[in-house]
């Protein structure tokens, strides 16, 4: 089921004017921003198929950098977050692309600074629902409805064994997990949606572990 | 509490012998595992913000930045209580008008809930409020209309789809035609059936609707498309109340909706690049709005 709640379809509460194009925008933003980890100093958006056609009439740049800013989908402050980035010392750039994609509402957001940089792409599927569907070059599948859980980790046996049983121990339920890899034995990414939230130390235990190089939470 | 289709939320509803919204209710709290009262709660926050929406567009000089659209809803509601012979009515108007505050609030950047989109967010407030006002339902009925206007939107959004970029305006506009019409039939005690048929009614008549927004804003025709989605979820509600079943069943409706989406060029789904945003007039608009670049 695409809409798992009630509330996907009343609600959100929201600045207008376009739940795909304003708060699934948002969404986007934010979950790039949750990805990244920190404010960034630059952020590129590159907008495709009827993004790229339409943003500026639907606020969907104002929507997107408002999510980088940490921003929810009702926050006021969305409509002046281009002032409030450049306040903040945060260069942004908008692309269009020609580029025919998948999904009709497509964004893909680069953030970076001095410590490093993350790539996210976003889709946006109507009534201000929105998709990660690809992070640093991995494809991916994630609805941002329950506690998210992003592993990098080095592809070889154990790594997913590992994971699973430090969040069994804990009693955390995993309800969806995915593994992408760009070629065997590289590094790979764990997706995992659990059903209750993770701690700061659940994450750091995984941290911890041999072959894993980077974890984040997203709830 | 399961349910997939209309056909089985009705069973459901007949089998157990309660009303749709509290059908949507119990399946909530089985798929998130919220407690009753933080739902109720979060829906009360989303009709309060309805409230709010309708409100101000009804009393303030609202403008959207292109200069598009405004002040329309507060010309409906002037004109309603000064003509003595209306045409449709004063209900039908008033939803009209509610539906217009909303929507235009919407295309102003202020808040709004999306029911099911932002694009369709009139719709639902103006018959919801203007049924109420007519019904003198107490606040409890009212979040419960927006449970059945949830249910009936939820199983469109999960078997069809509901933004205009993928299924036209008859998925947005007539999403949210649907589910007014169900959620104004329990507001008027009518069975969770008759919803079903409402439903029916109000979506036939929005089926192969176009999404062609000019200048791509969420403006012209969308506005208007909201007030009249709103007469017709009262006109179908107030059909399935007398009785009037749809030939074709809520289901089937559904999923003829869905193909047509399918069927529909990407011109005709929010592009602005076909119907009334390639008009002469919807592309010197687009230009005095956007300057020389093409959008």
């Amino acid at each position: 089921m695409k809409y798992r709640t009630v509330f996907d379809i009343i609600g959100p509460i929201m600045i207008g004017p376009s739940s795909s194009h304003t708060a699934g925008a948002a969404r986007i933003g934010r979950a790039a921003r949750a990805l990244f980890g920190r404010k960034p100093k630059k952020v590129t958006i590159t907008f495709y198929g009827s993004f790229a056609k339409t943003y500026r009439g639907h606020g969907t740049d104002v929507a997107v950098v408002g999510g980088v800013l940490d921003f929810d989908t009702f926050d006021r402050r969305i409509v002046d977050s281009l002032k409030i980035a450049r306040e903040q010392g945060i260069e942004v750039i908008f692309r269009e692309s020609e580029e025919v994609p998948d999904h009709p509402n497509t964004a893909r957001i680069l953030l970076e600074d001095e410590k490093g940089s993350t790539e996210v792409v976003g889709i946006s599927i109507g009534g201000g629902k929105m998709e990660i569907t690809e992070l640093n070059g991995f494809s991916l599948n994630l609805s941002g409805n329950a506690p998210t859980l992003l592993i990098l980790h080095r592809d070889r046996y154990g790594a997913i064994a590992t994971v699973a049983g430090i969040l069994a121990r804990h009693q955390i339920n995993i309800g969806y997990m995915q593994v992408s890899r760009k070629e065997k034995g590289s590094l790979a990414l764990m997706t995992i949606e659990t059903d209750q939230p993770v701690s700061e130390a659940v994450k750091a235990e995984i941290e911890a572990q041999e072959g894993i190089t980077g974890v984040t939470v997203l709830s | 509490m399961k349910f997939r289709t209309i056909a089985e939320l009705v069973e459901i509803a007949e089998s157990e012998q309660m009303p749709i919204s509290e059908v949507m209710i119990r399946a909530e709290m089985e798929a998130t595992g919220e407690s009753r009262e933080s739902i109720f709660r979060m829906m009360e926050q989303n009709l309060d913000v309805m409230e709010q929406a309708i409100h101000r567009g009804l009393t303030e000089d609202i403008r959207s930045h292109s200069g598009l659209t405004g002040g329309d809803a507060i010309k409906i509601q002037a004109y309603k209580n000064k003509v003595k012979l209306l045409l449709s009515g004063p209900t039908v108007l008033d939803a009209v008008s509610r539906a217009t505050a909303v929507s235009e609030v919407n295309a102003a950047m202020g808040t709004i809930v999306a029911t099911p989109t932002a694009g369709s967010c009139g719709i639902l407030p103006g018959c919801v409020f203007t049924a109420a006002n007519r019904l003198n339902s107490d606040r409890e009925t009212m979040v419960r209309a927006l449970f059945v206007g949830g249910a009936i939107g939820y199983i469109i959004a999960n078997n069809a789809c509901i933004s205009g970029a993928a299924g036209g305006c008859q998925a947005e506009v007539g999403s949210a035609t649907a589910m007014a019409a169900a959620a104004v039939v329990e507001m008027a005690g009518g069975t969770p059936s008759m919803s079903a048929q409402a439903v029916a009614i109000a979506l036939k008549n929005m089926l192969g609707l176009v999404c062609d927004p000019v200048a791509g804003l969420v403006e012209a025709p969308c506005v208007k498309r909201n007030a009249m989605g709103a007469a017709i979820a009262m006109v179908a509600a107030d059909m399935a109340m007398a009785g009037v079943e749809s030939v074709i069943p809520p289901d089937e409706v559904v999923e003829a909706m869905y193909k047509i989406g399918r069927d529909m060029p990407v011109a005709l789904k929010e592009t602005a690049l076909g119907g009334l945003a390639a008009t002469p007039t919807g592309r010197a608009l687009e230009r005095r709005i956007f300057g020389g670049t093409p959008q």
